[in-house]
């Protein structure tokens, strides 16, 4: 047993410098499980869910959280305000909603209607977040301007940035490719599916939004 | 969104016409002719910042007939140099093309090459 006893020497210094509490926004793309995730997270925490998910586009439409989950990783824990946000788009399109999904054209219109103010939600929310789990979908091209715009975004806030490697359950899914296109970041591949590597990504979530920042300025 | 028949304009601005602007004034202008159906190729593109404001802005300006939005696709800003933040020297962000989404389509991007499509008739989707 060492000098501190059971406590390890980085735990001590993570209590002294580390946050107890911080704002996670749940970002990415439209249809790239972001609120899959967000209930995954929920119910292995919780108990609850985060809301409802579909496979047509934007079915969250106005940001949702939840206060003061606390998630752990054995040594040390973190309380997090998770907030699942509608996904980010640079065009809505409501005859994708009827063409594509069969939606009959007002339903279609209303939900194009309600998806572009969800994007300017998102977008607002970022001001008020202290990090970000970014959630990219392994079976696509990462290299999408919207994944461009957002993680450059969180570099000049130098704000936190988790990227999840999602639907890696699926043949298609390459997450290797995400960690070579952003080797600047932390990337978890999970399945929020199925839960695969989900303790993976908690243990990386705590370690990662832990840390404190530096503010910086517009 | 008009369209003219006779063809689709792609123009090329160049840093020092952007340079010109203030943000906001940049992304008024990218705006104003995006709707007008013209596609763009700015010679510096736009800040992170800059960026996310175009996307709310061009939320706010979609009409679900008429203008469904934009596709952009650019090369982000290079990485700073260690000298570079020491004496605070902003790099500027790299080419960007802008153009309604109905009408320009990504096909391809990678760290060399953005490779578009301009759909006449019906559109990108």
């Amino acid at each position: 047993m060492g000098l501190f006893g059971k406590t390890s020497f980085a735990s001590i210094i993570h209590r002294i410098f580390g946050k107890k509490h911080a704002k996670i926004g749940i970002y990415g793309p439209p249809n790239v499980g972001k609120t899959t995730l967000a209930n995954r997270i929920l119910r292995d925490w919780t108990g609850e869910i985060m809301g409802s998910v579909s496979e047509i586009p934007h079915e969250t439409r106005t940001a949702k959280w939840k206060k003061d989950v606390k998630i752990e990783n054995g040594r040390s824990s973190l309380f997090m305000d998770i907030v699942d946000t509608p996904g980010i788009s640079t065009k809505v399109d409501y005859k994708e909603f009827m063409n594509t999904y069969g939606l009959d054209k007002d339903e279609s219109k209303q939900r194009a209607k309600e998806a572009t103010e969800g994007v300017i939600e998102s977008i607002r929310w970022l001001e008020g977040i202290d990090g970000v789990l970014l959630v990219m979908d392994s079976t696509q091209d990462p290299f999408t301007q919207v994944n461009i715009t957002i993680l450059g975004n969180l570099e000049a806030r130098n704000l936190p940035v988790l990227i999840a490697a999602n639907k890696i359950d699926m043949e298609k899914s390459s997450p290797a490719t995400l960690k070579s296109a952003f080797p600047q970041h932390p990337v978890i591949p999970i399945s929020a599916l199925t839960g695969y590597n989900s303790e993976n990504l908690y243990s990386t979530m705590v370690n990662q939004f832990s840390r404190k920042r530096k503010k910086r300025g517009r | 969104m008009s369209k003219n028949i006779d063809g689709i304009s792609v123009n090329l601005v160049s840093r020092d016409k952007l340079g010109e602007f203030s943000s906001a004034e940049k992304l008024n202008f990218i705006i104003k002719e995006v709707k007008k159906g013209k596609v763009l190729v700015l010679e510096q593109g736009l800040t992170p910042f800059e960026q996310t404001e175009l996307i709310e802005h061009t939320m706010k300006e979609i009409k679900q007939d008429t203008f469904i939005g934009i596709e952009i696709e650019g090369y982000s800003e290079d990485k700073q140099t260690f000298m570079q933040r020491i004496f605070r020297i902003i790099k500027k962000p790299r080419m960007t093309v802008i153009g309604p989404a109905d009408l320009l389509k990504t096909i391809r991007k990678d760290s060399n090459m953005i490779q578009t499509q301009i759909i006449l008739g019906t559109g990108a989707k």
